[in-house]
Formats: structure tokens, C-alpha cells, sequence
């Protein structure tokens, strides 16, 4: 059995609202193989940046357990979590918003280095920079470039050599390229492969796209009402999907390929609200399949076949 | 009432020759869309694909006259249901647009006016181009409302109450409000959720064939295309490279710019195969190079396709390709063909 670089274990998040407590993360187990990609799929308001962010303390967990590296750092103080953070790293969303638009490339990357000392003197520090713009493809006459002057794609790029200027051994990557055409798109995602093979990177990828979720990632965790509902690896999730909300995800990807007829899943009505969630099942309100069963408690996940878990209470029957 | 509208598929919805869009600036003149065709049959769905850029919402926005200034639209003709459109008044253009031609845009957050109810939104639209009552616009905004799936009680509530697909259903139902025959689309699901997403092309497809609506749906995603349209162009830097029936373009393709976005997107049947990018980026729209606005980026151009652009060039009767490496009757694209 492979070493896990990182272990969560009934990971809350709740915020609090004028409504009530909002279950952002409720109660999410996972871990992650050293220089493996865990890629975790939901619709926009799934819990599933909450959760990237809470991995990095970013947003204090309610409750739960993080362990990377075997360190429990729900337990580290300010200190040694900035230093934990050198190892654990995130890319954003969005390129535009997630760089200072006043520091050139140079600037953005030099900053990261010299206060976290990674590299010190300014000879060293130079070097760095351009050789982290080599690493992730920017050419060097953009070194006193601004973001408003570069392309999404590019932007993304900085993001990256910003994360790798750590020398991390994990990074989420929230949504990296959705923000991106699809040309440049298959750019970053090679990139980010081949960065994954050539320092040995595990990757949390967060994404709400499932052929690139399916193109990158060992395991596959859906999210659904801050919750994962199913989670298996890759392929496993791709040929036998259990859940019906993971079934009804898979149906509705768009193909871009000439199909006379395709059976599609079109589920009724939209996800509910995650205020003080009932104890029942949390798909049931759009599920074809709930019954009595389904609302009486909210189903636990439960291994059906090695490494493939699912949270439904009509598991077998349908 | 599919079967109305299949005796006379032949008629045109909408015709559109040479159109050419350019942003003035003070230094720099943006050449957004550089002579575009469309022919959309009646009943037929044409999507619009192409990149951030390629000028796919310019095309939607001159096809309304709505271009915003320092924009000049320049065009040969342009006529929607035998009308000339180059020659309304603007008196006339306000009737046209939401009962000739109508719009769906990206995003519904901001497409809806937060200070007023969504029923009252729908019959504004009904109103202005009907002669009727208050009460019986309301009940037709009603009636809309229930047609896109929304209850009719909730007429009376304002946008921030509706979760994004619903307020996409809310501007499907003001666009079809006053029955158009052509329905323009932009990127009408980009903002949503897959599931949300698939709800609401299934809720236009069936609109559209009941209505005998022909729709023009413009879209990056392939899958979309595939799943609603009947014919696709390609578009690229302002222009339309490659143009035809849904599988002339997916099953036979010929450009190598649509090759390269196929070969981009991730397969979902083999997830070890490797992407293929198209290296480099879109050309900047106010310095377009001479010859092939692709060539840059494209592994079978050559010197030719650096000095001249590429003429449209006819491979069947329905499949236009404007590529120069055809000039040469054996060259062929790596892509397979399917039937």
C-alpha cells in the first residue's frame, strides 16, 4: 500500500447565516496516494471549494481531522502552518482576479521567494524566477510584463510558477482552466501533467467538468450538498456508476460526437438549500428513484466493490 | 406542427452576406468579423462555434443592429423572413427585434432588471408589440412562465428569488414571449450547471420543434453543437472557416483549426489519451496577419498560406472549408473520417 500524503477525515464546515447553520462541508472523508490526482466533481454549491480551501486552513474547518504528512495541522499554530504551507499549495480559479494587477511576473514571483526565503540573494532569486518561467512555458521577454497584459492562459501560468515557486509537494487546483477556451485549456492540463510526473505532485483537482476530471484524475469524489455521495476510481466511476445523481451528472455531459439517440438522465428540479439540512437523504427531493427508505436518514457511504463507496439507501435495488 | 414546418423547410429564415464589423479606436482599428455568410433554413438550427474572440457575439449583435458604438457594421444584405433589415428605421427595428428576430443572452444574472417582477418583465416584452391590456399581458406571461416549467403563482416574484437556471427559463420565456422566427442564443447555458444545463437545451429543443422556430446558437462547446444543431460554422478570427451540415463538419472534417479543437477536448471514452493543443494563441484582432489568420498556429501551413487568404472553398454542396492546403487535391487532415 502506497503512502498517503494527505488524510481527512469528517472534515465540517458550517457557516452561520441569518437562516440558520449552513452546511458547506458536511462531514467529508478522503485521502489522497503520494503523486496521485483525487479529482472532486459537484455543481456550484456542492462544497467543493470550501472544502480545497479548508485543506489549506484558508477558511478555519468547523470540526475534522487534516492530516498531511501525517501531521494533524488543525493542531498547528500560525508559525508552523505558514510552514506547512510551503509544502501545500493552491491555484485559483481565476486568473484575473487571483494576481496583483500592480506587480509584473517578475515581482509576483520574486516576492513569493524572497519572503518565504526559498532562494535568497537577488543573483539567486533572479534565477529562480526565469527558471520558473521556463518551467511552465512563459517566455522570457514577458519577465516585466503586468497581468493586464497577458491572456488568460498566461495568467493561469503565473498562478502556477507562483504555487511551484515553493517547491510544494501538493497543490489543489480549483477550476484551473475553466475560465479558459478549450484550446489553451488542453495547454495547462498537459502542463500540470507534466509537472505531476516530473517532481512527483498529488494533486486535489476541483472541477465541475467531467471529461476533465475523467482525463486527469486516479479517483473521482462527487460532491452533492456538501456531502460526497459517491467515490471510486476513475475508470471504476466511468463504467459502473452507482449513485443516481453520479448517473444523472454522466448523462447530461454534452458529446461532442454525431449520436442519433442518447438516453438521457434530466433530473427534475435543482439542488435545495444547504440550511439546516433534515436528516434524509439530501438527493432524494430530485431523485426518480426515493422512496420512504430515502428520507427516514441521510445514507452513509458504504464500500460495494474494493475502493468504489456510495451513499444511497436503495443501493442493489435500482 | 413539426410536420407544418417540413413542407416548407427550403424557405429561408435568414440571410446574411459579407458581413464586416470594425471597432474604431484612437490608435488602433479592431477588425472584429471580416466577411461572414449565414443562410439559416426555417426550422433549422445553426450553431456558431468558435473561441473567446472569433467575433461569434459581434455576428449575433449586428444580426439586431444592437452593435455598440465605436462599432462599424458593414454589409452587403441582410434580410430575416424575406424583410431587409439594412433598411429599417429605427421605429421599425424595435418592432422587429423580439417579434421578428429575438435574443437570448449569457447571462441571466444581469440580463433581467432586478426592480421589477418577473411577470411584469414578460408582458413589457408582450405589450410593446401587441396591442393589448395590462391583465391580458399578465396572463400571457403567465402562460409563458408555465411553458418554460416555472409555476405561474411565482410571476409576481422579483429575479434575486430565482436560482440561476430559472432565471435563464424567465429570459427563454421574454425572448419567446412574442413568438419570433428566429431565435438567437448566446451562449444561453455557459453560466449553468451541467444537469441545470441539460434541463434547459432540452426545454429549447422542444420549444423550438413545436414552434417551428429556427434558432442560431452560438457556443464553444462542441458537445452542445452536436446535441441541438443542424448545421455548424466554424468561426475564427471574424471569419467562418469551416461551415456545413453537422456531420460534414464533425464525422468529415477539413480545417485543421477545427481538427485542432476537437483534438483539445479531453475524450471521455480513452482518458490516457494525451491532449493535443493548438499551440500558440488567437491572433490580436487589430493586427491580423496577411494570409491564413490560422496559419501561425497551424501544422500543415505553408508559404502560401502566409501570403494570401484562403478563398471559401466548396468540398461538397453543403461543406464550405477556407483553407489553402487544399489547393493540393491530395492533402487530407489527420483526423479520421466517420459515416
Amino acid at each position: 500500500m502506497a503512502e498517503n500524503i494527505l488524510e481527512v477525515r469528517n472534515l465540517k464546515k458550517y457557516f452561520k447565516t441569518a437562516r440558520g447553520m449552513l452546511h458547506a462541508v458536511d462531514d467529508v472523508s478522503f485521502s489522497i496516494e503520494k503523486g496521485h490526482t483525487l479529482g472532486v466533481v459537484g455543481e456550484s454549491g456542492c462544497g467543493k471549494t470550501t472544502t480545497g480551501r479548508c485543506i489549506l486552513r484558508l477558511v478555519e474547518p468547523t470540526s475534522g481531522e487534516i492530516r498531511f504528512e501525517g501531521k494533524d495541522i488543525m493542531k498547528l499554530n500560525r508559525t508552523e502552518l505558514k510552514e506547512i504551507r510551503k509544502d501545500m499549495q493552491i491555484i485559483f480559479q481565476d486568473p484575473f482576479s487571483s494576481l496583483d494587477p500592480r506587480y509584473t511576473i517578475n515581482q509576483t514571483l520574486s516576492e513569493t521567494l524572497r519572503i518565504n526565503k526559498i532562494v535568497t540573494g537577488k543573483k539567486a532569486i533572479e534565477d529562480r524566477v526565469l527558471e520558473l518561467m521556463e518551467t511552465v512555458g512563459l517566455a522570457e521577454r514577458l519577465i516585466n510584463t503586468y497581468p493586464h497584459e497577458l491572456d488568460g492562459g498566461r495568467r493561469q501560468r503565473i498562478g502556477i510558477a507562483r504555487a511551484l515557486a515553493m517547491e510544494p509537494k501538493f497543490i489543489v487546483c480549483d477550476e484551473p482552466v475553466s475560465a479558459l477556451d478549450v484550446s489553451i485549456q488542453a495547454q495547462i492540463l498537459n502542463l500540470l501533467e507534466d509537472l505531476q510526473e516530473k517532481l512527483g505532485l498529488s494533486y486535489i483537482f476541483i472541477t465541475h467538468d467531467l471529461a476533465v476530471v475523467n482525463h486527469f484524475s486516479d479517483e473521482i469524489a462527487v460532491m452533492y450538498l456538501g456531502q460526497i455521495v459517491e467515490k471510486a476510481p476513475t475508470e471504476e466511476l466511468f463504467d459502473n456508476p452507482v449513485h443516481p445523481y453520479t448517473r444523472a451528472l454522466l448523462s447530461a455531459i454534452p458529446i461532442p460526437e454525431v449520436i442519433e439517440e442518447r438516453p438521457q438522465i434530466l433530473l427534475k428540479g435543482e439542488i435545495s438549500s444547504p440550511i439546516e439540512p433534515k436528516d434524509e437523504c439530501r438527493f432524494a427531493k430530485r431523485c426518480m428513484f426515493a422512496c420512504d427508505k430515502c428520507r427516514e436518514k441521510n445514507p452513509a457511504l458504504s464500500e460495494i466493490s474494493p475502493g468504489h463507496f456510495v451513499a444511497c439507501a436503495r443501493v442493489g435495488e435500482v | 406542427m413539426k410536420k407544418d414546418t417540413e413542407i416548407r423547410k427550403d424557405d429561408i429564415a435568414l440571410e446574411l452576406k459579407n458581413l464586416r464589423v470594425k471597432f474604431v479606436l484612437e490608435r488602433e482599428t479592431v477588425e472584429a468579423v471580416n466577411g461572414i455568410d449565414i443562410t439559416l433554413k426555417r426550422g433549422h438550427t445553426l450553431g456558431l462555434a468558435g473561441e473567446t474572440g472569433a467575433g461569434k457575439t459581434t455576428t449575433a449583435l449586428s444580426l439586431l443592429r444592437l452593435v455598440p458604438h465605436p462599432g462599424k457594421v458593414e454589409c452587403d444584405s441582410l434580410k430575416v423572413d424575406g424583410k431587409d433589415v439594412l433598411k429599417m428605421t429605427s421605429k421599425e427595428l424595435e418592432k422587429f427585434r423580439g417579434s421578428d428576430l429575438a435574443m437570448i443572452f449569457q447571462d441571466p444574472m444581469t440580463s433581467l432588471n432586478p426592480v421589477f417582477t418577473v411577470g411584469q418583465q414578460i408582458a413589457d416584452t408582450i405589450m410593446l408589440h401587441n396591442p393589448t391590456t395590462k391583465e391580458d399581458a399578465m396572463k400571457q406571461a403567465e402562460k409563458m412562465l408555465e411553458l418554460v416549467g416555472i409555476p405561474a403563482v411565482r410571476a409576481v416574484e422579483y429575479p434575486h428569488q430565482f436560482s440561476g437556471g430559472m432565471k435563464q427559463r424567465v429570459v427563454i420565456a421574454i425572448a419567446l414571449a412574442c413568438n419570433p422566427g428566429v431565435l438567437i442564443a448566446d451562449e444561453p447555458t455557459t453560466a449553468l450547471d451541467v444537469t441545470i444545463q441539460a434541463q434547459v437545451l432540452a426545454l429549447m429543443k422542444k420549444l423550438r420543434d413545436e414552434r417551428g422556430m429556427s434558432m442560431i446558437m452560438i457556443t464553444h462547446d462542441l458537445g452542445i453543437i452536436a446535441d441541438v444543431c443542424d448545421e455548424v460554422a466554424i468561426m475564427y478570427a471574424g471569419r467562418i472557416v469551416e461551415y456545413g451540415t453537422l456531420k460534414d463538419v464533425f464525422n468529415h472534417t477539413k480545417h485543421p483549426y477545427t481538427e485542432g479543437l476537437f483534438n483539445s477536448l479531453p475524450n471521455i471514452r480513452n482518458r490516457s489519451e494525451r491532449l493535443k493543443p493548438i499551440p500558440g494563441l488567437m491572433p490580436d484582432p487589430s493586427n491580423l496577419p496577411k494570409g491564413c489568420a490560422f496559419a501561425p498556429r497551424c501544422r500543415y501551413a505553408t508559404e502560401a498560406c502566409r501570403t494570401a487568404r484562403p478563398a471559401d472553398r466548396m468540398v461538397s454542396d453543403t461543406h464550405m472549408v477556407a483553407c489553402t492546403a487544399y489547393d493540393d487535391p491530395d492533402f487530407r487532415i489527420d483526423r479520421p473520417e466517420k459515416d
